[in-house]
Formats: structure tokens, sequence, C-alpha cells
């Protein structure tokens, strides 16, 4: 059986700089993966990288998902393949409306594979029950799309997105960053819902108490463009404890 | 003072031509006679406008405009039929439609049934030839002397539509005051409309301006607007000429005290475009807002010239301008806003934004703030850049391709022009023919 995601010696770089140096991850179907690692590893990059941003250029190795080359996709193919990346800073976007927004994605990804477009009132029916379990209210989904949103309804926001387009591989970047522990409950909770056997994610935060939350079947150290450690759920306990400092030395 | 071009371009020479020929047949008595006799004179002393006047910086009509075509024939009762007959993006909403052919005010194809008790609906042709239309600005508007296309309009104008509301009279069902071209030999036209609304009176009124692809017919179009005090206007143009089309449209307003005045315009037609409006804020405690979009593309020119004068303390005005421009085409904003020592308590505002699509766009603006009172409040700016790239790749995370991720940044950026509309039926078909547009660009 073929990985949901393969990336064999990957090697990126943006702006003439080598970010990702010979990086490995293989991610089954049903599995969560936690990369943690520190400030600057290059874990924003390999996530921009896997969904597709411009301006990063890949210059050796592979990325494979669910058994094609990723790289050959432009960012919207990803997407309506099933990657899904909930970005550390969600963007503004002054004049579309948050629903409007989510309708658009949801039926260009349809469009994209071939399937019916939902309709508005199925549409609207779907966001709002997702959007209860996330304690999102109706005003948020009519206001621009996160133009004045505090940074944990950014966040939630972008769980809604995820439960809605229900993706292969949720890519989730430091999802926890800027929550409180009330709001990181209710992001987290958002998450575990999602967990599901046809279903990979990819956990990535510097800190471990995310963790307690979503609890991980791999953890990944990633550091200085590389995954250098490899372990069970206690490895981010560990890490805890005794801090990025042993990697940072090893890549200087 | 700029020295008069000695040298008479083939636009002018046609010009002269067209006077001397149409001029004696055109509708007035003796009064409207010298009056164009006198405009004439002095759009011929001065000639086209061009560059090195401030006003027309950007939009040089002596280079850009290469011949005069003839005043255009009245429309046959076949063209009046078909023109009457056609559908576009404001049909169904039950408005009260006047439609003007080929410069030509036609009643029968006009809804003129039902009058509501003080509202006027004249055919500014029999007010000519009556000899009791006013071709030349009020005293207390902000035309410049001699404004050289209000002059050769004031010349030349053979129709229009004359509305009037009288004190108090409310208008639930807005005027469509609809301008349409036919296809056929290129044509002039000159018309002067006029909508008055009285004290405590309120209505709505979309203009829109239209006309066949690939013909480069010539239009210039006058509306003289007066607002009473404690009266509401909402006033919509859209501008959607034929790709080869010349216009030039002029609006004159004078707004009473407490009045209120939204005005939002949508180019998105027309080979070359110049839109200007002079307002007088003249009594106080008013407020404005005018916005306008341009939606361009191809090697169009569009060309927005405002001045508004605040006059009278304690008036509020607004203006926010937004160009998306895209191909070899060509986006000018020019917005002046003058406080009067009167003024006094004045909040100002004007923006222009300009939004490139193509390396070729060009969009150029400038705002200016020439202030008399000290006791105001009043700021502009001014931006111009490309479609946000991080906005753009969030929205192809999602899964949106990338035309259609353009397309929604796009309509985002236009949308807070269209939004000021506030009748739900305009706003949607200015929508739409955004959504056209952004279609037709592909
Ligand atoms: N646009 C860019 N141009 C050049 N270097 C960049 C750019 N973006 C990020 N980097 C660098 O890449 C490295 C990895 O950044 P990032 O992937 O954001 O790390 P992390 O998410 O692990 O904190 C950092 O040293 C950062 O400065
Ligand atoms: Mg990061």
């Amino acid at each position: 059986m073929t990985a949901l995601l393969e990336i064999r010696n990957l090697r990126a770089e943006i702006g003439g700089r080598e970010i990702l140096d010979g990086l490995d991850l293989t991610v089954a179907a049903g599995e969560v993966h936690a990369i943690m690692g520190p400030n600057g590893a290059g874990k924003s990059t390999l996530s921009y990288v896997l969904a597709g941003k411009p301006g990063y250029t890949i210059t050796g190795g592979e990325i494979w998902f669910k058994g094609e080359d990723l790289t050959a996709m432009a960012a919207d193919e990803r997407a309506a393949k099933g990657l899904f990346l909930a970005f550390q800073y969600p963007l503004e976007i002054p004049g579309v409306a948050t629903l409007t927004f989510l309708r658009a994605a949801l039926n260009a990804q349809r469009r994209q594979r071939g399937e019916p477009e939902l309709s508005s009132p199925d549409l609207l029916k779907r966001v709002r029950e997702i959007a209860k379990t996330l304690n999102i209210d109706a005003e948020m989904l009519r206001r621009p799309l996160n133009v004045g949103f505090s940074g944990g309804e950014k966040k939630r926001n972008e769980t809604l997105q995820m439960a809605l387009l229900e993706p292969a591989l949720c890519v989730l970047d430091e999802t926890d960053s800027g929550l409180d522990i009330d709001a990181l409950k209710v992001v987290a909770n958002g998450v575990n819902q999602l967990r599901a056997p046809d279903r990979g994610m990819i956990v990535i935060t510097h800190y471990q108490r995310l963790l307690d939350h979503i609890v991980p079947d791999v953890v990944h150290v990633l550091a200085s463009g590389r995954i250098v450690e490899t372990g069970g759920k206690d490895l981010a306990l560990q890490l805890e404890a005794r801090g990025y400092a042993q990697y940072q030395s090893e890549a200087a | 003072m700029n020295a008069i071009p000695a040298i008479r371009t083939k636009a002018e020479q046609d010009l002269g031509a067209v006077f001397a020929s149409a001029g004696p047949r055109l509708p007035g008595g003796r009064r409207i006679a010298a009056a164009r006799a006198a405009a004439f004179q002095a759009f011929a002393a001065a000639g086209l406008p061009h560059r090195r006047l401030e006003a027309w910086k950007y939009t040089d009509l002596r280079r850009l405009m290469r011949d005069a075509k003839p005043l255009a024939a009245a429309p046959d009762a076949v063209a009046r039929a078909q023109a009457g007959q056609a559908t576009g993006l404001f049909s169904g909403l039950g408005f009260r439609r006047l439609l003007v052919v080929d410069g030509v005010f036609v009643a029968d194809q006009s809804d003129l049934s039902d009058l509501e008790p003080g509202l006027e609906i004249r055919a500014m042709r029999d007010l000519l030839a009556a000899d009791v239309a006013d071709l030349a600005p009020g005293p207390g508007s902000v035309v410049p002397e001699g404004e050289p296309m209000l002059a050769l309009n004031a010349a030349l104008a053979g129709d229009g539509v004359q509305i009037r509301l009288a004190p108090g009279t409310r208008l639930a069902r807005p005027i469509h005051l609809a301008f349409r071209v036919t296809a056929g030999v290129p044509a002039a036209m000159f018309t002067r409309s006029a909508f008055e609304i009285g004290a405590g009176g309120s209505a709505t009124l979309l203009e829109t301006f239209e006309g066949p692809d690939g013909s480069d017919y010539q239009v210039n179009a006058v509306l003289d607007l007066r607002v009473g005090d404690d009266a509401r206007l909402d006033h919509v143009r859209l501008i959607g000429e034929g790709d080869a089309a010349l216009h030039v449209g002029t609006a004159v307003a004078e707004i009473g005290a407490r009045a209120a005045v939204n005005a939002v315009s949508l180019t998105c037609g027309g080979g070359l475009v110049r839109s200007q409006a002079f307002v007088t804020l003249a009594g106080a405690d008013t407020r404005a807002a005018m916005s306008g979009a341009s939606l361009l593309g191809g090697r169009q020119h569009a060309d927005t010239t405002l001045v508004i004068a605040h006059a009278a303390p304690g008036s509020e005005s607004r203006e926010t301008f937004k160009a998306v421009v895209d191909g070899a085409a060509r986006s000018a904003f020019q917005g002046r806003i003058t406080v009067r020592q009167a003024a006094q308590q004045t909040d100002a505002r004007m923006m222009a934004r300009a939004l490139l699509l193509s390396e070729a766009a060009e969009a150029h603006s400038k705002p200016e703030l020439e202030i008399f009172a000290d006791d105001v409040q009043c700021g502009h700016g001014a931006t111009v850049g490309a479609l946000d790239e991080q906005l753009k790749f969030y929205l192809m995370a999602r899964g949106i391709p990338a035309p259609e991720a353009e397309a929604l940044l796009i309509q985002a950026f236009v949308g807070e022009v269209i939004d000021a509309v506030a009748d739900d039926g305009i706003r949607e078909a200015l929508t739409k023919a955004t959504a056209a547009w952004l279609r037709a660009r592909g």
C-alpha cells in the first residue's frame, strides 16, 4: 500500500537560501504526526512547500501524495486532491465575506474533482453545523474573511475550513500559537473530530502543550531543514524538558 | 493663461464645420442661438483641451481626438423600436425608464405613464425651442470659466431630458435615464439633461450609457443637477459605451442645505472616457458621498475628474475612487476639494486606489485639497498596486483556481464602491457588470 504522503530527500530554497536540506517523512492514512523543532528550523517552509506557495524552489528530492507527484500540481490542484494547510498566520481578505469564500472554495474543489456543486442552502446548513461545534457565531460568517478577527477566531476559522473541506491530509502549522487554553481546547477538539482512518495529519508545533490535546502517533524533530529524530508521543515530553539546544548546536 | 493653439487640428476644423452647418438647425429661439454662438466662440478660441491645461493633464483630447463626427441623424422608427425593446442589466427592475436614442429623447419608448404627482418630465429640445432652457452653468457652480467640453455641449446640444421634482416629492420608483447609441454610421451626440429635486424631495436616478462595439461614435453628455434643501438623491451612473467610443460626460451639481447625496459611478466601457463632475455643496450640513470605479482593459483610457467645493459650514464629503487596469489601459483620477472660508467644520475625505493587473497598465491619481477655512477635517490619499500574491495563494490553497482567485480579489476591491449603492437591484446589476467584465478578462 502506498503511503498518503511520502517525502524523500527534499531540498528547497527561498530567496537563494537553502532551508530544507534532505528531509524525509512518510505519513500513512489514519496517522497523526507531530513535527516539533526550534524557531527557524524550516517547519513553516515545509508546510508552504507542501501547499505549493510560489517563491519556493525545490532543488532536490520528491514529494508523493496519494501516489502522485505533488510538485507537478498548482496550489489549487493540491487542495482539490485533498491537501489542506491550516496557516500559522491566516490572512485577512477585505471585501470577501467568509461565507462567500467558503462557498467558492468548496465548490471549486468539487468542480475540480468532477463532483456537483453544493447548493447554497446545503452549504449554509453544513457550515452552521460545523461553526456550532467551534463556537463560531453566524455573525462572524458574514464578516469579511478574517478581517478584525482575534487570533483565536482566525484559528477557529481555519479549523472550520478544514472540517468543511474534508481533506485527506491536514497540515496544521502552529495552530496553537496565540491561543489561550480555552480556545486551544476548542480548536483541538475540532481537529480531533477530524481524525479518521482515511485521513492523515501533520501537526507542527513549537510547544508540547498542543500535543496534550491532539495526541500524536509519531513525533519528529525538525532541525536545520531535516528530520533529525523520530519517536513516539513521549519524545514530545522529553523535548519539553530538555529543549532544542542539542539540535541547534548540532546544526551549528 | 495658456496660449491659444495656433494650429487647428482636424477634429477642431471638423467641429467648426459641424457648428456652421448644423448650428442653424439646432432647436432654440433668439436667446438660445446667441448662447450657442457665444459658447462655440469660447470653445473655438481655446480649442480642444490639451495636456498643458492642468485640468486635462492626463487626457490630451487635442491629440487623442483624431476627428469630430457629424451630428447623429434622428433615429428612425425601426431604430427607436429596437432600442426600446433591447433588454439590459436593469430590465425588469420596474424603474421608470426614459430612453434617449442617438441623442434624441424618445417619448414613445419611454415610460411616461402614471407620473407621480410633483414629477415633471420634458424633452430638452422643447425647452430649447421655446428659448427657456439654461445652457450656461449657474452662478454658484465651480465649473472653470470657459470649460471647453461644456461650452461645446452648449453650442451643439440638441436634446436630452429635463426631470423636475416639486418640493416635498418623494419618488419611490427610481428613474432610469438610458442613453443608447444604435449601430450605424459613427456620429456625434450632444445631450443636455437636467435633474432637479425640490426642497425635501427624494429620488433615485440611474443613468446608463451604452452603444455598439467597434464604432467610434462620440458622446458629449451634460447633466445639470440641483438638489434642494433637505432633499435626498441617490445617483448611479454606468458608462458602458462601445469599446471604440469617445465619451465625455459632465455633471454640474448644486446641493442645498442638510441634503444627502450618494453618487456611484461605474465605468467599464468606452475607448476614451472623460467623466467630470463639478459639485458645489452650497448649503450647510450636507452629506455627499461620491464613489466611482473604472474597469479597464485593452487600450481603454478613462479619466475621472472631480471638483468639489464646500461653500457652507458643517458639510461632509467622501470621495472614493477605484481603478482596475488591465492590458495597456490607462486610468486617471483627479480630485480637488476646495473648502471655502465660510465652510467651517467641513469634514472631507478623498481616497484613490488603483489596482494594476498588467505590466503595461497605467494609473495616475492626483487628489488635491485647497483649504481656506481653519476649523476643518480633511484628508486624502492615493495608492497604486498589483494584486496581493499572498492573498491569491491563500485562496488557491483552498482549491480556488488562479483566475477565480484573482476575480474574487478584484471583485472585493471594487466591492467597496458598488456596496455604496443603496438600491438592491442596481447594486446587484453593477455586481453582474463587474462579474461580466471579469469573465471577459478570462
Ligand atoms: N522569504 C524568505 N526568504 C529568505 N529566508 C526565509 C524566507 N522565509 C523564511 N526564511 C528563513 O527560512 C528559515 C526557516 O523559516 P521557517 O520555515 O519559517 O521556520 P519555522 O517555521 O521552523 O520557525 C528561517 O531562517 C527564515 O529566516
Ligand atoms: Mg513557522
